[in-house]
This record gives C-alpha cells, sequence and structure tokens, in this order.
C-alpha cells in the first residue's frame, strides 16, 4: 500500500518538475525576444544623437548622413513581421557602417570625444543585438530539445506547449561586405 | 578527577571548533563577496566611469543570459588578473585590474569577462564554498575522531571484555589513519573540483563570444606579464582568472594547484573545432589525452553544437589609448581633480591641493585648483 503511495507520488513529482522546467523554458524564450526588441530600441535611440554630432563638423557627404536617419525612420515604422523588421534593420546597420567609412576622412570629427562615446556606444549596441539574437537562439533550442525528448515531450504534448521559430531571417544579408557609395 | 577534566576541556575544545567552522561558514555565504571586493581594494564603477569595460560586460550579461547585470568594479593595480564573486546570479560582481584593461583588446576582455561570467551563470562561487564547507566539516572531524581516541582510547579499552580487543586496535589503527590521511584527501578534492570548474568556465566563455580565440590570446597575454598582484592569499587565489601565485608553469601542474594549466587551457581553446560545449569536450579530451571529458552530459545536449563567429572589426584602440583610460578613471575615483591646461596638457591634481594655486609643470602657467566636483 505505502510503496503505490509512493510510486504516484513520485510520478506527481516528475509531472510537476518537467512541467516547471517547460514553462521556466517558455518565459525564457519571451524574455529573450523582448530582449532584442530593448537593444533595437536603444540604436534607433542613439541614432538623432550622432546625426547632430556629425551635422556640426559640415561634410560634404550629406547623402550618407541623410540615408541613416532615412533608415532609422524606416526601421522604427516597420511592422511587417519579423523578416520585415529584420531586413530593415538589415538596411540601418549597412548605413551606419557607410557613415563610419566616411567619418574616417575627418580627423577632426574622429576625435571629438562626443563621436566616440556614441561610436561605441552604437558599437556595443550591435554586439548587443546580435547576442541577444545569440541567446534567444540558443532558448529556443534548449526549449524546442525538451518539447521534442522523452520524457517531457509527453508533457509537452499534454500541455500543448509549441515549438519556436529560430531568428535566423537576414543573416545570409549581414554576412555580405557593405558597398559604399559616394 | 585528571581524566574528567582533560574530557571536559576536550569536549568543550571541539565545541568551540564547531561554532567557530558554523559563524565562518555563514559569513562567508552572506557577506563573503563584500569583504573579497574590499580586500582586493576594488572600486565600483558606473556606465559612464568606463564605457568599455561596462558595455562589454553588459554584452556578456545578455548573451550568458543572466537575470541581473553584475556589479563591476576596477582594482587598481598593473598585474593583469580579474575575478567574478557572489553567492549567486542575482547578486554577483565582475572586477578587473587596470593592468588587464591596458593590455588586452576589446575581443579578449570579452573572452575574460565570458569566462567570469561563466562562474556566475554556473554558480561556481557558491559551489566552491560549500565544497570548502564540506571540506572544512570533514578535517574537523577527523581531528575530533582522533582527539575523542586520545582523550578516551585509555579508558574503554581497559573496560572492554577480554576476546574484542586485538579487533578493537585494528579498528583503533585504521581510525586514525583515516583521519590522519582525511585532511589531505580533503584538499586534493577541493583542488580537483576548483580545476574542473575552470574549465568549465572556459568552455562557457567560449560558448558565450562564440570566439574561443578571444579567451586563448587573452589567457597568453596575461601568463606572459610578469606583474604580481598584491592583497592576494592561499584563500583567495581560486577566484581569480590565472593564478595570481603561480611561481612557475610547471607548479600549475600539481594537484594543489587551484588552477588548470594555462598553457592546457589555450590549447584546449585553439584546438576547438566549433564554440560549443561538445566541441570543448572534445578538443579537452585530445588535447589532455584523458579519456573522460569535463562538460557534464545535460549541458552538451542544448549548447552543444554551435559555430564559432569571427568579430567583425579589428579593435581600433592602442595600448596608451587603454592605459590612460583606466588610469584617467582611477584618479577621477580617488576624487583627483582634473584640469586642461592652454598648453594641452591634462593635469591631474591630487585632492590635497583643492582650493590652492599650482603651476603647470610643462608651461609653467597659474591655475587655481577647484575642489573637485561629486
Amino acid at each position: 500500500m505505502i510503496v503505490i503511495v509512493a510510486f504516484i507520488l513520485a510520478v506527481v513529482v516528475g509531472f510537476a518538475t518537467i512541467y516547471n522546467a517547460l514553462v521556466q523554458l517558455r518565459n525564457r524564450v519571451k524574455n529573450a525576444w523582448s530582449q532584442i526588441d530593448v537593444q533595437l530600441k536603444r540604436r534607433y535611440d542613439l541614432i538623432p544623437n550622432l546625426v547632430e554630432t556629425v551635422k556640426g563638423y559640415k561634410i560634404h557627404e550629406r547623402e550618407t548622413l541623410e540615408a541613416v536617419t532615412k533608415a532609422r525612420q524606416i526601421a522604427i515604422a516597420a511592422s511587417g513581421g519579423a523578416a520585415d523588421q529584420a531586413r530593415a534593420e538589415n538596411m540601418l546597420t549597412q548605413t551606419l557602417r557607410s557613415l563610419f567609412a566616411v567619418v574616417e576622412n575627418y580627423p577632426d570629427l574622429k576625435a571629438n570625444q562626443n563621436f566616440l562615446a556614441l561610436q561605441e556606444e552604437l558599437t556595443s549596441t550591435e554586439n548587443k543585438i546580435g547576442f541577444a539574437r545569440q541567446y534567444y537562439n540558443d532558448e529556443v533550442l534548449r526549449l524546442n530539445n525538451k518539447i521534442e525528448m522523452f520524457p517531457s515531450n509527453m508533457i509537452a504534448g499534454m500541455f500543448n506547449f509549441k515549438r519556436s521559430e529560430f531568428f535566423e531571417v537576414g543573416e545570409a544579408a549581414e554576412r555580405q561586405a557593405p558597398k559604399v557609395e559616394f | 578527577m585528571g581524566e574528567v577534566v582533560g574530557q571536559g576541556l576536550g569536549i568543550l575544545g571541539i565545541g568551540v571548533a564547531f561554532v567557530i567552522w558554523l559563524i565562518l561558514s555563514v559569513v562567508s555565504y552572506f557577506a563573503g563577496d563584500q569583504i573579497f571586493l574590499s580586500m582586493s581594494g576594488a572600486r565600483k564603477i558606473g556606465p559612464q566611469d568606463h564605457p568599455v569595460l561596462h558595455n562589454v560586460v553588459e554584452e556578456m550579461k545578455i548573451a550568458s543570459g543572466l537575470p541581473k547585470m553584475p556589479d563591476v568594479y576596477i582594482i587598481d593595480s598593473s598585474a593583469p588578473n580579474a575575478f567574478a564573486t557572489g553567492r549567486s546570479p542575482e547578486t554577483a560582481s565582475v572586477a578587473v585590474t587596470s593592468g588587464l584593461l591596458r593590455i588586452l583588446s576589446r575581443d579578449e576582455l570579452q573572452g575574460v569577462v565570458a569566462h567570469e561570467m561563466g562562474h556566475i551563470k554556473n554558480r561556481d562561487i557558491l559551489y566552491m564554498l560549500m565544497v570548502g564547507v564540506m571540506m572544512g566539516a570533514i578535517v574537523m572531524l577527523a581531528d575530533f575522531g582522533i582527539r575523542y581516541l586520545f582523550i578516551t582510547g585509555g579508558r574503554s579499552r581497559s573496560s572492554r571484555k577480554g576476546g574484542g580487543g586485538q579487533a578493537g586496535a585494528i579498528i583503533l589503527i585504521v581510525g586514525v589513519v583515516l583521519m590522519i590521511l582525511a585532511p589531505i584527501i580533503a584538499q586534493i578534492i577541493y583542488f580537483t573540483v576548483s580545476r574542473k570548474r575552470e574549465y568549465l568556465a572556459d568552455a562557457s566563455s567560449a560558448l558565450f563570444t562564440r570566439y574561443p580565440e578571444g579567451l586563448a590570446s587573452a589567457l597568453e597575454k596575461i601568463s606572459k606579464s610578469p606583474k604580481k598582484l598584491e592583497s592576494v592569499s592561499r584563500a583567495t587565489a581560486p577566484m581569480y582568472i590565472i593564478n595570481p601565485l603561480r611561481v612557475s608553469e610547471r607548479g600549475l601542474a600539481d594537484l594543489t594547484s587551484t588552477h588548470p594549466p594555462t598553457s592546457q587551457r589555450i590549447n584546449i581553446l585553439r584546438g576547438m573545432g566549433g564554440a560549443g560545449h561538445t566541441d570543448y569536450d572534445e578538443a579537452f579530451r585530445k588535447v589532455t589525452g584523458r579519456a573522460v571529458g569535463v562538460v557534464p552530459a545535460s549541458a552538451m545536449i542544448s549548447g552543444g553544437k554551435a559555430a564559432i563567429v569571427k568579430p567583425k572589426e579589428a579593435d581600433g584602440s592602442t595600448q596608451l589609448e587603454r592605459l590612460r583610460q583606466a588610469t584617467d578613471l582611477l584618479w577621477r575615483l580617488n576624487s583627483y581633480i582634473f584640469i586642461a591646461c592652454a598648453c594641452g596638457t591634462k593635469l591631474k591634481v591630487p585632492p590635497p591641493y583643492a582650493g590652492k594655486t599650482i603651476e603647470c609643470p610643462h608651461c609653467g602657467r597659474k591655475h587655481e585648483v577647484k575642489r573637485a566636483a561629486g
């Protein structure tokens, strides 16, 4: 009798443990996704300051500067799902790279403390976007593994846990070297 | 009469030792990280104080998935080293010396910071604390055992029934041998565990950065540096990224070292075919020639295989720039006053000169030193 009770208890505890692990992973995936968003918005906030600093030095390549502002507006307005968003973000990254390449020709601007600080912040924000995506993909892998593998797949099926998608859109475009045009 | 007093004192001694052990364990758990940070002379910094370091730590916080950003500290020392402390991922701190900031590029610094975050994520600080407490308990029990035997040995043997005396003597001898060996075995266990956690932190660093070469070249630079870190004792040595008490490369390979040999760590990192835990385990087994790897099976299922991602742009900073940045920050933290002289020199004035007039050592212009802000 005691053996039966102990067995049922063990099964219940096992159930609860697996269920909780699944919930935790699902929440981590959601959190990781919002982290990406936080970093993207951080980049939007940094750019106007950068544009103002560069404008003060009256560089010749005005279109490069305007391209940054335009790309930023498009990225903020992008609402057509993950693929569109990723494409807009990549465009913004390319315009920023072009701008930094142009600044190489202006040693005064390059040495400006404000500009250097902004450059570090933008580089770091791009790194953070990359790492946020990396972490998101890592957590998605963990969640999908748990959903598909035995014995947690039984409980995942019972409570309808769904697999998540990897953030892959746009990486192919990112690997291409940016073309700088004057 | 003498025996009773002896026994009473013996038990009192045991009681005192137990209470001391208990207090040490509790204090270490709750305040250990703060004690350690102040012992090493670490100064806390914010995002504006050293943007590169703070950003690197924040990037690794995101990549590792820590729930909260750890506190960032700088230590004023030309010896390059780093450590992490804190009993849980929510109460963690990372400290880095100014010497480290000077010699490492951004990617190498990121590798080192990622290694420390690996310690935090894997809860190594708490783990090593518990192992230390347990080993301390084992040593204490072994000590009590010996004392108890000495106190009561004579009496109980004489009151034993005849015939059981010989077996009792053998048990006694075995017991004494074990009790003498226990502290030695405990030490060996402690150091073996410490070395294993170092390998795991290296593996975590490779996974977070997706760039094992960053940490590898950082370790290379650090181990070549001849400068020694002050205010380090045997108790705090295990927390650093490289054994600060190292005498020579060979000395690191013995059983009493808290860190694995640096050359081995570098070879493993450079021998990785990917950036994941499975890749690290394969490289570990290949380099050390051991059949059993170091990464637990559960960690290899997720985070097993991952591709290496080379960083996009080379870090443009020079050693001089990084040194200036780190030392300027330390001067500011120590309430030094900064004055820009018209000849182009940036004067850094110690606090006692506040309110006085000084001369620029380059051009001789006089400056009035205002009180430092904040």
